[in-house]
C-alpha cells in the first residue's frame, strides 16, 4: 500500500539525517505506507479527556546530589573516535 | 542427568558448590560445545575464550578460599551484545557499531561481576534489538537449536539461542515490545521482562526508553530467579529506575502463589496457531485443576497495542539513534564531503534496512503537523492500554495468554515487516503498561518446536510470577527436554 499523499520521504530523510538511495526510498514508503495504514486505526479510539501516558510508572524529580567524582577518562573517552589528534575529535570542517 | 552443558544453573551452582566440578571445568565444557554447535547457531557475535576462562579460574581460586559469592559464582552467563562490559565489543549488531569496545560496564554487568558471574560472549540479536527474528542483525541470522532451518525469535535471538544450544548456562536479553519473551518460546526457555524500571537500563543500548528493560533468560523458572535477583535493584545511574523492595526471588518459589488468574478474551482470536492456543488451553486446565480461580476478562484495546507502539517506540528510536553521527563514535564515512553530510552518509552505510525504517517513521511521528495525530495520540491510547490492564488486576492477580501467535517460522518466510511486527500481538501490551511478565514453556507443536506460555504480572509482584510459573513448570517436564543438536 503506498503512503499517504502527505508522507514526504525525502524530507523525512532529510529531518533524520539519512542519505537514502532512491531505491530505498520507493521501497521504505511502500513498506511504511502498509505500517502507518494500520496505525491509522488509532483514530478510531476515544481519547476525550485522557491523559499521555510517557512513561509507566512517573517519577519525579529524581535529584542526584552535587558531588563531583572521576568522570570517563579521555582515553576511555577517545577510544573509539574515527579520527583524534591532542586528545580532541577531528571533524570535517564545519564552518567557512 | 543430562549432558553438562544442558544443565541448568541451580543444578551447576549445586555442583560448583559441592566441588563436583571446577568453574574452569564448566568453562572448557561449553566453549567445546560452543565450537561444535556455534557454526549452525551464529548465536554470538564474538566471544573471548581466554577472558571467559581467566574469570572462570579467578572464581575458582575464590572458592578456595572459602569466598564464593552465591550461586552465579562460576556460572557462564551470555550477555546480549546492547548491554556493555568494559573493554569488550558493543556492537547492537549493527555496522555502525561493528569495531566499537565499550569503554565502561553496564550496572547490570557490574552487578553479575559481584556475583562473581563469568560472563561469557556477545550474543547476537536484531540490530539496535529492532526485530522479531534475529533476521535483521548485521553479522547474520541466528539459527533455532530446535530446527536449523528456523528463526530462534528476536529481538535477543542470540541470548535464546545460545542457551537453547547448551552454549551458555544462562543469559541475558532485552524486552522492549516482547523480545525476551518471544524468542524464549519460540527456543523452549523461560524468559522474563522485569516492571519497567526494576532493572537499571544504565549501560543498555538505548532503543525505546520508556519502554526497553533487561531480563533474564533461564532453563527453569528456578534459574531465571536467580539471574533476577542478581540484576534487579535501584540505580542511582539510572533516573527511572524504581526503589523497588526486591525480594529473593528464588525463595518466593516455594511460597503461595497467586490464585485469581484471568485470560484476556482479545488474546484468543484469529490469526492464533491452533496447536499454540490448545497448549495454552491445557496450561489453563491445569490452573483450574490446581484449584486456581479462572474467569475470562477484557482488555478492550488490546487491537490498538501493536499501532500505538509502533508509534511510541518508533518516536523514541528515532531520538536515541541520533547519536550515531559518525563523530564521536561509530563508523564515520569516509565519502562525506561536509558536516550534514557526514552524519547523512555514515547513518546510510552504517544502518540497516529496518532500523533506517524505524528512523523514518518515528521521525514522522513527531514531526511538526503530525505530533499530535500520532505521537499525543499514541500516548493518551497507551494510557488506556495501561487502564484495561489495572483494571483487570482488580478482578485477577494475574493473566494467562499465549506469548507468540506462531511457532517458530523458517528463516527468510517472513519478508514483510509488518507481518513481523504481528508476532508481537501478545507482548507488546505489556511493555506499554510497564508490566512485568514471563514466557515458560507449555508443549511442542506436532512438528516439535517449542510453545511458550505468558503470564502477566502486577507491577513489582514478579514473585509472584515467579511462584505461579514455578507451579506449572514443576508439575510438567517441558523444561527437561532439549534440541537434539
Amino acid at each position: 500500500m503506498s503512503a499517504p499523499q502527505d508522507f514526504n520521504i525525502d524530507y523525512l530523510a532529510q529531518l533524520a539525517r539519512l542519505a537514502l538511495t532512491a531505491e530505498e526510498k520507493a521501497k521504505f514508503a511502500a513498506q511504511l505506507g502498509d505500517v502507518l495504514h494500520h496505525i491509522e486505526r488509532l483514530a478510531e479510539v476515544d481519547v476525550t479527556g485522557i491523559e499521555p501516558t510517557a512513561h509507566a510508572f512517573p517519577i519525579e524529580n529524581v535529584w542526584q546530589a552535587d558531588v563531583a567524582r572521576p568522570g570517563l577518562a579521555v582515553a576511555d573517552a577517545l577510544r573509539n573516535a574515527p579520527t583524534q589528534r591532542e586528545n580532541m575529535i577531528s571533524v570535517p570542517k564545519v564552518v567557512e | 542427568m543430562p549432558p553438562l552443558h544442558f544443565q541448568s544453573l541451580a543444578t551447576l551452582a549445586a555442583r560448583l558448590e559441592r566441588r563436583e566440578l571446577s568453574a574452569v571445568e564448566l568453562m572448557q565444557a561449553l566453549l567445546a560445545r560452543t565450537c561444535t554447535v556455534e557454526p549452525r547457531v551464529h548465536a554470538f557475535n564474538s566471544y573471548d575464550e581466554a577472558d571467559a576462562l581467566a574469570q572462570a579460574s579467578a572464581s575458582d581460586a575464590r572458592r578456595a578460599a572459602g569466598q564464593a559469592r552465591g550461586p552465579l559464582d562460576g556460572i557462564p552467563v551470555g550477555l546480549k551484545d546492547v548491554i556493555a562490559v568494559r573493554d569488550q565489543p558493543l556492537t547492537a549488531s549493527s555496522k555502525i557499531l561493528s569495531n566499537f569496545v565499550s569503554p565502561y560496564d553496564a550496572t547490570v554487568t557490574r552487578k553479575l561481576q559481584d556475583a562473581g558471574a563469568v560472563l561469557f560472549g556477545r550474543l547476537n540479536c536484531d540490530e539496535f534489538a529492532m526485530g522479531s527474528s534475529n533476521e535483521n542483525s548485521a553479522f547474520g541470522p541466528v539459527a533455532n537449536p530446535w530446527d536449523l532451518t528456523r528463526v530462534p525469535g528476536g529481538s535477543s535471538g542470540g541470548s535464546a539461542a545460545a542457551l537453547a544450544a547448551g552454549e551458555v548456562v544462562a543469559s541475558l536479553g532485552s524486552d522492549t515490545g516482547g523480545s525476551i519473551r518471544q524468542p524464549a518460546a519460540l527456543c523452549g526457555l523461560v524468559g522474563l521482562k522485569p516492571t519497567y524500571g526494576l532493572v537499571s537500563r544504565y549501560g543498555l543500548v538505548a532503543y525505546a526508553s520508556s519502554l526497553d528493560q533487561i531480563g533474564p533468560f533461564g532453563r527453569t523458572v528456578e534459574d531465571a530467579a536467580i539471574l533476577l535477583g542478581a540484576i534487579a535493584g535501584h540505580d542511582e545511574l539510572d533516573s527511572t529506575s524504581y526503589h523497588a523492595t526486591v525480594p529473593d526471588y528464588r525463595a518466593a518459589l516455594s511460597g503461595p502463589a497467586p490464585r485469581r488468574l484471568g485470560i484476556p478474551k482479545e488474546y484468543f482470536g484469529a490469526g492464533l496457531d491452533p496447536g499454540i492456543g490448545a497448549a495454552v488451553e491445557a496450561a489453563v486446565k491445569f490452573y483450574r485443576d490446581r484449584g486456581c480461580e479462572v474467569k475470562e476478562v477484557s482488555l478492550p484495546h488490546t487491537s490498538y497495542c501493536l499501532d500505538a507502539y509502533y508509534v511510541i517506540a518508533t518516536a523514541e528510536a528515532s531520538s536515541n539513534l541520533a547519536r550515531f553521527d559518525g563523530v564521536r563514535y561509530g563508523h564515520r564515512s569516509k565519502a562525506a564531503t561536509d558536516a550534514i553530510d557526514l552524519y547523512a552518509k555514515s547513518r546510510a552505510e552504517g544502518f540497516g534496512a529496518e532500523v533506517k525504517r524505524r528512523i523514518i517513521l518515528g521521525t514522522y511521528v513527531l514531526s511538526s503537523g503530525y505530533y499530535d495525530a500520532y505521537y499525543l495520540r499514541a500516548q493518551k491510547v497507551r494510557t488506556l492500554i495501561r487502564r484495561d490492564f489495572l483494571r483487570a488486576f482488580e478482578e485477577v492477580d494475574a493473566l494467562l495468554t499465549p506469548t507468540s501467535p506462531a511457532p517458530a517460522f523458517k528463516l527468510g518466510e517472513k519478508a514483510d515487516p509488518l507481518a513481523l511486527y504481528l508476532c508481537d500481538i501478545y507482548t507488546i501490551g505489556v511493555n506499554l503498561a510497564g508490566l512485568p511478565a514471563i514466557s515458560v514453556p507449555c508443549g511442542f507443536t506436532n512438528s516439535g518446536l517449542p510453545i511458550g506460555l505468558q503470564l502477566i504480572g502486577q507491577p513489582f509482584k514478579e514473585a509472584d510470577l515467579l511462584a505461579l510459573a514455578h507451579d506449572y513448570e514443576q508439575a510438567h517436564d517441558w523444561h527437561t527436554r532439549h534440541p537434539n543438536l
